[in-house]
């Protein structure tokens, strides 16, 4: 009974897994690794006994033992991996962010010489307000609308 | 050239992070020199109206969407100014605690260097730190001043001035971590070849505004500087450094 319900139990995960990817709420990258650990979770329900036979191959006493073992470490390589991506993702979104300030400096200087050449009495600046650091920035109000 | 003494136009970066009730006065001093230096101010995603008064004195203003630190406003302020074809640029604080009086001085440094270091504990001056924090800046001015091959008294000071050669540099390696903006920047300057140079100035007082420092954070200083200073010592140089003389 145990084992059927592992063998389910992967058997979802991994369906899940193709299904995120197939309906593209999940990179690939991100895929691969979660899909090892499925088809691993599957195998190992298909055969409990392997579990035993390489546990004794490899010296370890208790086979639970070994299956907790190769978990943290399967555990570990995703969170780092989750960190390093993490680390890109905000390197990347620095570098956008000094880019829009810079196009957005070069945009008020290029309207405010078409309106000298307008003649037109200078625009109000708007007040851009920030994102607040604290929370997800989701969509920030566009900075380059200026009123008339 | 790649770098030319005196820089033929210079930008004076200050990073802002609210800073209204001083931003404007240090604006309007540096102006008042009159010694025909750009000032940019770069409003860190400021919650109070830093960029506006920034504007008002005269300053162009580069405002960020959301806050980045000194590393990443520093970055986009050598963008800014090697985008609009500044040969020199020179950092200064828009607390007012660098007295804008000093800046030619500081500027008179990249006759011999790269990078021109405005430092507070040359003799000038009588600004002081203890603890962890006074150990801290002594071992980190040890370990870069051998590495510089001269004497630096102050490598934390933001006071600095770079010339266009420094300024390329800076945009391929200006880490936005933690006392990246100092040490950090600093340290893979000189292993990618830049010449460091320091010139005595005096600290004046904030003239206002909220310190980013209290003294309970002094001893955690010290570990980060240290990590901070290993990080750098283990990074890569950088690839794109133009050798002197050559463009
Ligand atoms: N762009 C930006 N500037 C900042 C940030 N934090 C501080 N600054 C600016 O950096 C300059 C120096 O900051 P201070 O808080 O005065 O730091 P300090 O001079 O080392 O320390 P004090 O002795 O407390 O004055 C000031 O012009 C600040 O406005 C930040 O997160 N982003
Ligand atoms: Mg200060």
């Amino acid at each position: 009974m145990a084992v059927l319900a592992a063998f389910v139990f992967a058997f979802l995960m991994v369906v899940l897994v193709i299904d995120l990817v197939r309906r593209k709420k999940l990179r690939e990258k991100y895929a691969v690794l979660w899909l090892v650990v499925g088809t691993g979770a599957l195998i190992l329900a298909g055969f409990p006994q392997l579990l035993a036979i390489v546990a004794g191959v490899l010296g370890v006493q208790v086979p639970a033992n070994l299956l907790f073992a190769m978990s943290i470490v399967l555990l570990i390589g995703v969170c780092l991996h989750l960190s390093w991506e993490l680390s890109l993702v905000e390197d990347e979104t620095r570098v956008l962010a000094e880019e829009t300030a810079i196009l957005r400096s070069s945009l008020e200087d290029l309207q405010e010489r078409m309106d000298r050449l307008d003649g037109a009495p200078p625009r109000r600046r708007v007040r851009v307000p920030p994102v607040p650091s604290v929370l997800p920035g989701s969509a920030h109000p566009s900075a380059l609308h200026n009123d008339r | 050239m790649a770098s030319m003494f005196p820089p033929s136009r210079v930008l004076v970066i200050m990073p802002a992070w609210n800073e209204h009730e001083t931003v404007g006065a240090t604006v309007r001093e540096v102006l008042e020199l009159q010694r025909g230096y750009d000032v940019l101010v770069v409003d860190d995603g400021s919650r109070d109206n830093t960029a506006e008064v920034a504007r008002a004195a005269g300053a162009r203003v580069l405002t960020l969407p959301y806050n980045l630190g000194v590393g990443g406003a520093m970055r986009a302020g050598f963008k800014y100014a090697q985008l609009h074809g500044y040969d020199g640029a020179i950092q200064v604080d828009a607390d007012g605690q660098h007295d804008p009086l000093d800046i030619s001085r500081v500027l008179a440094g990249l006759e011999s260097a790269d990078i021109s270091i405005g430092a507070r504990f040359a003799g000038r001056g009588d600004y002081k730190v203890v603890g962890p924090r006074k150990w801290a800046m002594a071992l980190l001015a040890a370990v870069i001043s051998r590495l510089a091959r001269t004497r630096l008294t102050d490598v934390t000071s933001g006071f600095r001035a770079a010339n266009g050669r420094a300024i390329r540099q800076y945009i391929d390696h200006y880490p936005a971590e933690y006392l990246g903006d100092t040490i950090d920047s600093l340290v893979v300057a000189v292993r990618s070849g830049c010449v460091v140079t320091q010139v005595p100035v005096e600290m004046r007082t904030r003239q206002g505004g909220q310190p980013s420092h209290n003294p309970a954070k002094a001893a955690l200083y010290l570990l980060r500087s240290v990590f901070a200073l290993f990080l750098a010592l283990t990074r890569r140089k950088s690839s794109i450094f133009v050798p002197a003389g050559g463009l």
